[in-house]
């Protein structure tokens, strides 16, 4: 005893709460749960109303880009066997909806509207009359079996939606991952996502199997 | 080289005062992100990778449904099944569970609910397009194919 007085001091002792820090903290690292709650977003048709027949299909055959999935988890695209990957897939998509073949005043409007790299882009791989008239028109129809695999299914949905959110980040000269990210409570924010979907519409019709 | 020789002599030891604030920290932060799970997920659930990711922009409005082959295949089998909440259902199922989740949200927002699918990679597009279907007559539109990041481009 270094002092000759001992005085009780009323104080906690403060050494083991690192210790029950430590406890908790191990709790919550053990029941956390990164919410990972992201994935492709899609609207579903609104249901068939049965007192009204389906309505007629008045497309133009080349104004819809057709892929086809089987049980097999083979792809037919645009009635060719499909074997190239799902990279090259995008592209074509990308490439049909930038087609402007035979444009109507709407596609014409638009073309105008578009940045001067994509209207080279255009242009160059743009003009080809077999394929859809114009962004305004087209539509990308997918229909898979019941057999398919959904890794398959989302696959394509995906190389589908990436061809769209390309052109639309494009459009509004930013990166997809930019384009994905753009918070749509934002004001400026959905401006931007307004002003890259105008008139480009996100047509993707997915078919029921047989 | 001489100050190097003097410090030799003292103590090494780190000061560890400063470790519970430090823990707390971590605590705190774990604290703010946990997000209990809610349900017991009795399907397995490998999710699909994609790319083009969207978050969700209001956590309220989004209802869940797995599918998968069932963990217990004794007791469930091995054919994939649906579950919403902590049970087993049928397709047949689905129109009701969409509208007690609607039920939950107010009037304003129940066309806005999002349903997010969670199906694991090695089920078929049949069930998935029957579940689609439902959702449809249900009136529940928007979906949420939930995957996961790609590490690939």
């Amino acid at each position: 005893m270094p002092r000759g007085k001992k005085r009780a001091i009323p104080e906690v002792s403060s050494g083991s709460m690192a210790d029950i820090a430590f406890l908790l903290l191990i709790f919550f690292l053990v029941t956390t749960t990164i919410a990972n709650d992201k994935g492709i977003m899609m609207l579903l048709p609104p249901k068939v109303d049965p007192n009204e027949p389906p309505p007629d299909i008045t497309k133009n055959d080349r104004n819809i880009y057709k892929i086809l999935a089987n049980s097999n988890d083979d792809l037919l695209v645009e009635g060719e066997p499909y074997t190239s990957s799902m990279r090259e897939l995008k592209e074509d998509v990308k490439k049909f909806i930038l087609n402007f073949g035979k444009p109507t005043e709407e596609g014409i409007e638009l073309y105008s509207s578009l940045p001067p790299s994509m209207k080279s882009f255009i242009n160059t791989k743009g003009r080809r009359d077999d394929s859809s008239d114009d962004p305004t028109e087209c539509v990308v129809s997918f229909k898979a079996g019941r057999g398919t695999s959904y890794e398959l299914y989302i696959e394509v949905l995906n190389a589908i939606t990436a061809a769209y959110n390309e052109i639309y980040a494009e459009r509004v000269g930013i990166t997809v991952d930019e384009w994905l990210a753009l918070d749509r409570s934002d004001d400026i924010q959905k401006d931007m996502y307004e002003r890259g979907r105008q008139n480009i519409p996100k047509a993707i019709s997915i078919a029921e199997p047989d | 080289m001489s100050k190097f020789k003097k410090s030799s002599g003292t103590s090494q030891d780190i000061p560890t005062a400063a470790l519970p604030d430090i823990i707390f920290m971590l605590l705190f932060f774990f604290m703010v992100t946990t997000v209990m799970r809610e349900d017991d997920i009795l399907v397995k659930q490998q999710l699909p990778k994609a790319t083009q990711l969207t978050k969700i922009e209001k956590k309220s409005l989004v209802s869940y449904i797995y599918l998968g082959e069932p963990k217990n295949t004794s007791l469930f089998g091995v054919e994939p099944r649906i579950q919403t909440n902590d049970v087993m259902v049928t397709t047949e199922d689905i129109i009701q569970f969409v509208n007690q989740e609607k039920d939950k949200l107010s009037e304003v927002e129940r066309d806005q609910i999002t349903m997010s699918m969670k199906v694991d990679v090695d089920v078929k597009f049949g069930i998935v397009s029957d579940v689609q279907q439902e959702l449809r007559e249900a009136n529940a539109r928007r979906v949420l194919y939930s995957s996961v990041k790609s590490t690939e481009e």
